[in-house]
């Protein structure tokens, strides 16, 4: 029973999840998309709920869908005439893209292919948060500082891009 | 008189009822659903009728006095007045995200409820990720004020939309590192772990001093403008936009943007008190008198620097936000770092 309803919430998911994504990549409007990047996004956030890790599933939530996706909206907003017949809606580079998007799914089948994927008989730990926290700042903590300090980097770049000259 | 008996009692009596435990579950969830949903209509309907005679009051009038005793019926009125109004939607709007916006805000507004604790043992669903759940899940705010901005494909609307999420995506960050910090003492993200770690008055995290209070400061000034209320109502500013995001929005649509942000106000108070006041704790009264009573009391704070504080300038707004309330928090965070490495608090 437990399995079975799993299951039929990772299918319904994965139906969500597969159209908000088509409609990500077909719409005209691109406020449209973006929104529909956001279902995806938060889909995907179910997706992990589903595989016991909320502390991903919440951390999902709050940087795409509370920041990222801000952020697009954003860009998309102070694009001036965004939707005006001005602004060609359509793609010229489809081609290359295709080519690109079928390398990545190669990529990504062959990877999904080759992985060994380790199942336990374990119980899930009980605190999972506890656990990453722990992760992080014992086996990890060399890569935790390196990304914290490639963002501080993107973050000061940032502020000398924005800032005026002489100011 | 705790609630939380009861509710026990009519789950029982739902189990005896011999049903799958799947269908009892699920049953279960829906009446919680309807019961929250009902609990925070009434909440809402509420705190607008309070919110005009606090200020009505504040400024030596005497608010609405007709409908009902003191006018308790009034909000009641307004409500049944907008459910009749006919649903207008501008020509040049952008239909369904125009459509989907308020519900948007509706829905994000009450998913909070799934994980606060009303009282001893009265919580929907205790989370391990509780208060991140939260704040992770109210983001949703901001998606709908930018899309009845751009939906409503006005200028106003629009400028009132991106104005509040700017301010929103500033102030979430000072506001989660305060909440960082009793979660550093805590040692739980869970709402009920939160509640259970401050048992006695002197525990509650808004007397441990230096931090707390500090903390307290810092996420009562960020729940100000995360709910966009004076002085940070600039989303909102009528004297630049009209009336900002919700310009084009009439009648129930409107009125759901409108109960949204009363909910939203009540979630900051409700989040406030049971992170610093020690939540449904306290001793002779029953837990969610005490509960209610504090998030009451904080609405009452917010509602009371609505109508003293002049509105900030929006380049004041970010500095503030950026340069002063920033700093501070990490500086707290340090702080309470150093405090927790130290055992200064072994109680």
């Amino acid at each position: 029973m437990e399995a079975e309803s799993s299951q039929l919430v990772f299918y319904l998911l994965s139906f969500i999840i597969v159209i908000a994504a088509i409609c990500v990549v077909t719409l005209k409007n691109i406020f449209h998309s973006a929104l529909f990047l956001i279902l995806v996004l938060f889909g995907v956030a179910g997706i992990y709920i589903l595989l016991n890790a909320e502390f991903l599933a919440a951390v999902q939530v709050l940087i795409y869908v509370g920041a990222v996706s801000v952020l697009i909206i954003f860009a998309i907003m102070l694009t001036s005439h965004l939707t005006s017949r001005k602004i060609k809606q359509s793609n010229e580079q489809v081609t290359l893209a295709v080519f690109i998007c079928a390398g990545f799914l190669l990529a990504s089948l062959a990877s999904i292919a080759n992985t060994v994927w380790r199942i336990t008989d374990r119980p899930m730990p009980e605190h999972n948060t506890l656990t990453i926290g722990k992760l992080l700042m014992n086996d990890y903590v060399l890569p935790f500082e390196i990304v914290s300090v490639v963002l501080l980097a993107a973050l000061i770049g940032a502020i000398v891009l924005a800032r005026k000259e002489g100011t | 008189m705790e609630m939380a008996g009861l509710f026990k009692y009519l789950y029982e009596l739902l189990v005896s009822s011999g049903l799958p435990q799947l269908w009892v579950d699920i049953i279960a969830l829906i009446c919680a659903g309807f019961i929250m949903f009902g609990f925070l209509a009434v909440v809402a309907l509420f705190l607008v009728w309070w919110e005009r005679k606090v200020s009505a009051h504040i400024q030596q009038r005497f608010g609405p006095m007709r409908t009902g005793w003191h006018g308790w019926l009034q909000t009641i009125a307004d409500a049944i007045k907008l459910l009749q109004k006919e649903d207008i939607i501008p020509s040049t709007a952008d239909r369904s995200v125009f459509f989907w916006a308020p519900v948007i805000a509706f829905v994000a507004a009450f998913l909070a409820y799934v994980c606060i604790p009303f009282g001893k043992g009265l919580i929907v669903s205790d989370l391990n990720i509780g208060i991140l759940y939260i704040v992770a899940i109210t983001t949703f705010t901001v998606i709908s004020l930018l899309m009845a901005g751009w939906g409503s494909n006005n200028k106003y609307a629009l400028l009132g939309g991106m104005r509040s999420a700017a301010q929103i995506v500033s102030y979430e960050v000072p506001m989660m590192i305060s909440i960082l910090t009793i979660v550093l003492f805590t040692e739980s993200l869970s709402m009920m772990d939160i509640v259970q770690s401050q048992a006695k008055i002197y525990q509650w995290y808004i007397f441990r001093l230096p931090f707390g209070p500090i903390a307290f400061i810092i996420y009562l000034i960020a729940g100000t403008a995360e709910t966009n209320r004076t002085p940070f109502d600039l989303p909102e500013a009528e004297q630049e936009l009209v009336a900002g995001f919700n310009i084009e929005y009439s009648g129930m649509k409107f009125a759901m943007f409108f109960l949204a942000e009363f909910v939203n106000m009540f979630t900051v108070s409700a989040i406030g008190a049971t992170l610093f006041l020690g939540g449904w704790q306290g001793p002779f009264l029953p837990s969610w008198i005490w509960f209610m009573g504090k998030t009451l009391f904080l609405v009452f704070i917010l509602m009371w620097f609505r109508w003293t504080y002049p509105r900030l300038r929006v380049d004041q707004l970010m500095e503030f936000s950026w340069k002063f309330l920033l700093p501070v928090s990490f500086a707290n965070l340090i702080l309470a770092g150093l405090m927790k490495y130290s055992k200064w608090f072994n109680w």
